[in-house]
Formats: C-alpha cells, structure tokens, sequence
C-alpha cells in the first residue's frame, strides 16, 4: 500500500536531513502504531505520504501513486488528520456538504455513529467547538470517507478521559474492509491494544518494524521480583510492584500482553535488537 | 475491559467469552456477538477478536455458520469446566500449597474456613 525507498527529506534552512535513506513498507488492512522521540520525523513521514511534502531524494508511493504528484486516484482514497487544525467557520452539514463527493465510499451513516460514539450531537457548528471536540469531529469525518488509507497524527491529544475510550471504539468498529491506519504518537497506552503492528523511528532509521504478533512471539513482558532477576532479562524498570521486564519468551511459554512503553524505551536504548 | 493479567489479550478475551458460557449468559447453539461487536465492547483491533474467536473455534467450544456468526457448541460448557478444573488441580493449588505450607497452614484451618458462611 505505501513503499518509501531511500527517502532523503530536510527542511529548508536545516542543517540536518530528518531522513537519509528511509526504506519502509505498509501494507493493507493493518492498524500501525508510529512511535519515536519528539523531532524523529514521525510527522513528516505522515506528510510525505500524504503528498504535503515531498523527498528531496528516492520516493514514495501510495497504491502506486507518486505521493508527491497528489494524483486525485490516490487522494480520494487518503485522509490524514493532523495533530492541529482549524476548522472553517460553517457548520458540520455544510462541510459534509463539500467534501463528501470528493470521497467515492462516504458514508454520513458511519459520520452519524462515530459521533454519537464520541458522544457528540449529529448537528455541530464547527467554529464553535473545543480542541477535543474539533478532534472528534475530525476523526469521525475520517472514518466516514471510507479511505483506504488514514493518517492520524496524536489522535488522542486533547481528548478526555472517556473519549479516549470512544476513540478506541470508532476505530475499532469502523475502519473499511481492507483500510490501513497509521496513528503517530506518544500516548502510547491510549493505543497499545489495537495496533497490528509496531514502527519505532529513530534518526531516519526504523529501529523496529515488526508486527505485534512477532513481539509476542520473540518476547515476554511481565514483573519480576528484585530477587528473580537473571541474565535472561533483557531491559528492567523499576516500579512499585517490582521490575516490568523483558525477556527472551522461551519455547512454550504462553504469549503475554505487550508493555509498549517498556518495549519504546527498550529498543530506543539500543537494549533489544 | 483492563487487560492487566499477564496474558495475551486475545486469551484474555477467549477466556471472557469462556466465562460467559459457564455463566450461562451463551447457552449451546446460543448466537455470541460478532467480532467487530467483540472487537468494539472491549475497544481492541478486530484482528485480536478474530483471533481469539479462531481459537475457541479450533477448541470445539464455538462454531462457525458461514454467513451467520459463531454459535456455542453442543456440550462447551462440560468441556471449559473440564479444562480449568485440570488447570485448577495443576496449576493454582501447587502454588496454593507452597504458599501454605511457607505460612504454616494446615487444612485443618482451610476446612474451617471453608465451613463458613460465605457471599457469593
């Protein structure tokens, strides 16, 4: 669905490329989680496959389409929501009203449910909204396009206790068949139990690439007691229970939930390779 | 749902569903939700229900009507029973027995406070 190849991209007036030769493959009917420290690049990566930016050097396609030529083949089929925005002075009808031809799958039956999910009235001035609220909107009218491909940039800043809930239902109950979604984050709890794979970005390098399924597989997380700790630990943290660790699972052992925050920072120290 | 427990959360899931049968809230032939239900009820990637539904379909405990769902199967009840009264006996009172035997329990005790009134 996307494939960068030796994607080289800096702004202009910075020194420093925030890519240098990203490769990196997604592929269709997958929930990615993309993590990496503040200025990796995890937004710009989300612009250069929506066409916003584009590489100074390889390339970037989506479906097969040049992401920079914003082809209307490929746009009709991408919608990214970005982390802030404004939204036009009208209300959510007339919006409606405007986008939804261009979006050949969308359906005001799912904008209806999304919204009513986030608990949010059918009807809504837009100007009118908070940041959260401008979010959910969003969010909802993302899912309603019915898009083969959606971006999110921290979808969950902003949003309250119980909407981050009513977020992880909307996605959860209304991606289209087929659709891929990337959410770029740090809120990684907000997220952790409905990504299928997990991509950790590291200065224009992926220093993880792999599906939640090979983590489990390869690796398991649990506490362990100050006294059971072994050379079969591979990264530990302490906390108040004991040490969250992660260890080499060991053939046999039943697969465990996944620590993503002890997973980032186990990888991002260079502790797992 | 926490998924707190240090199992894969789509065991975690399959058990709940398990639990729902012994309960009685599915009864055999019972239609259970659907994955994307399943999936939105406990706010994980669809993926993970259809997981966790493959798993008690390989076990026998429901089965698929292709267009349909999934149904509780005839005797699925009987079978989890069995399986986590043979987990109970060789996982929980092993644990159970070191632990009282580091604390200077005998049965004697366990049996009088066993024969007290208890909520259910």
């Amino acid at each position: 669905m996307i494939q960068a190849n030796n994607l080289t991209f800096g702004y202009r007036g910075s020194k420093h490329n925030v890519f240098d030769g990203l490769s990196l493959r997604l592929d269709e009917s997958r929930i990615y989680g993309l993590l990496g420290k503040n200025g990796m690049g995890k937004s710009t990566l989300l612009y250069l496959t929506a066409g916003l930016l584009k590489p100074q050097k390889g390339s970037i396609t989506v479906n097969g389409f040049d992401a920079g030529r914003r082809h209307p083949e490929m746009l009709q089929e991408l919608y990214l929501v970005p982390e802030e925005y404004d939204l036009p002075d009208m209300s959510l009808e007339s919006y409606t009203k405007i986008h939804e031809d261009f979006y050949p799958r969308f359906s005001r039956e799912i904008l209806r449910k999304c919204l009513s999910d986030f608990e949010m009235p059918g009807e809504v001035d837009m100007k009118q909204l908070s940041m959260g609220q401008k979010k959910k909107v969003y969010m909802s009218f993302a899912l309603a396009t019915g898009c083969r491909l959606l971006l999110m940039d921290e979808p969950t800043n902003g949003l309250d206790i119980p909407s981050k809930a009513g977020f992880r239902k909307v996605v959860a109950g209304n991606m289209a068949d087929g659709s891929s979604l990337i959410i770029s984050t740090h809120q990684v709890h907000d997220i952790e139990q409905l990504l299928d794979h997990i991509l950790i970005l590291d200065n224009s390098r992926l220093l993880l690439d792999a599906s939640t399924e090979e983590v489990m597989e390869t690796y398991s997380f649990g506490i362990r007691q100050p006294a059971e700790m072994d050379d079969t630990v591979l990264y530990a943290e302490p906390s108040v229970q004991g040490n969250h660790v992660i260890t080499r699972r060991r053939e046999g052992d039943g697969e465990t939930v996944i620590n993503l925050e002890l997973l980032f920072n186990a990888v991002t120290s260079g502790k797992l390779k | 749902m926490k998924f707190e427990d240090n199992k894969a959360i789509y065991e975690q899931m399959a058990d709940r569903l398990c639990d729902e049968i012994i309960a009685g809230t599915y009864k055999t032939d019972d239609r259970i939700p659907s994955v994307r239900e399943y999936a939105v009820m406990l706010q994980v990637n669809t993926n993970t229900a259809v997981k966790s539904y493959e798993l008690l379909a390989r076990e026998g405990i429901i089965y698929i009507r292709r267009g349909l769902g999934y149904y509780v199967s005839d005797g699925a009840r009987e079978q989890i029973m069995t399986a986590r009264r043979k987990a109970f006996l060789s996982q929980t009172l092993p644990s159970l027995f070191r632990e009282m035997e580091l604390l200077g329990i005998t049965l004697e005790e366990i049996g009088k406070e066993w024969a007290k009134p208890r909520r259910q």
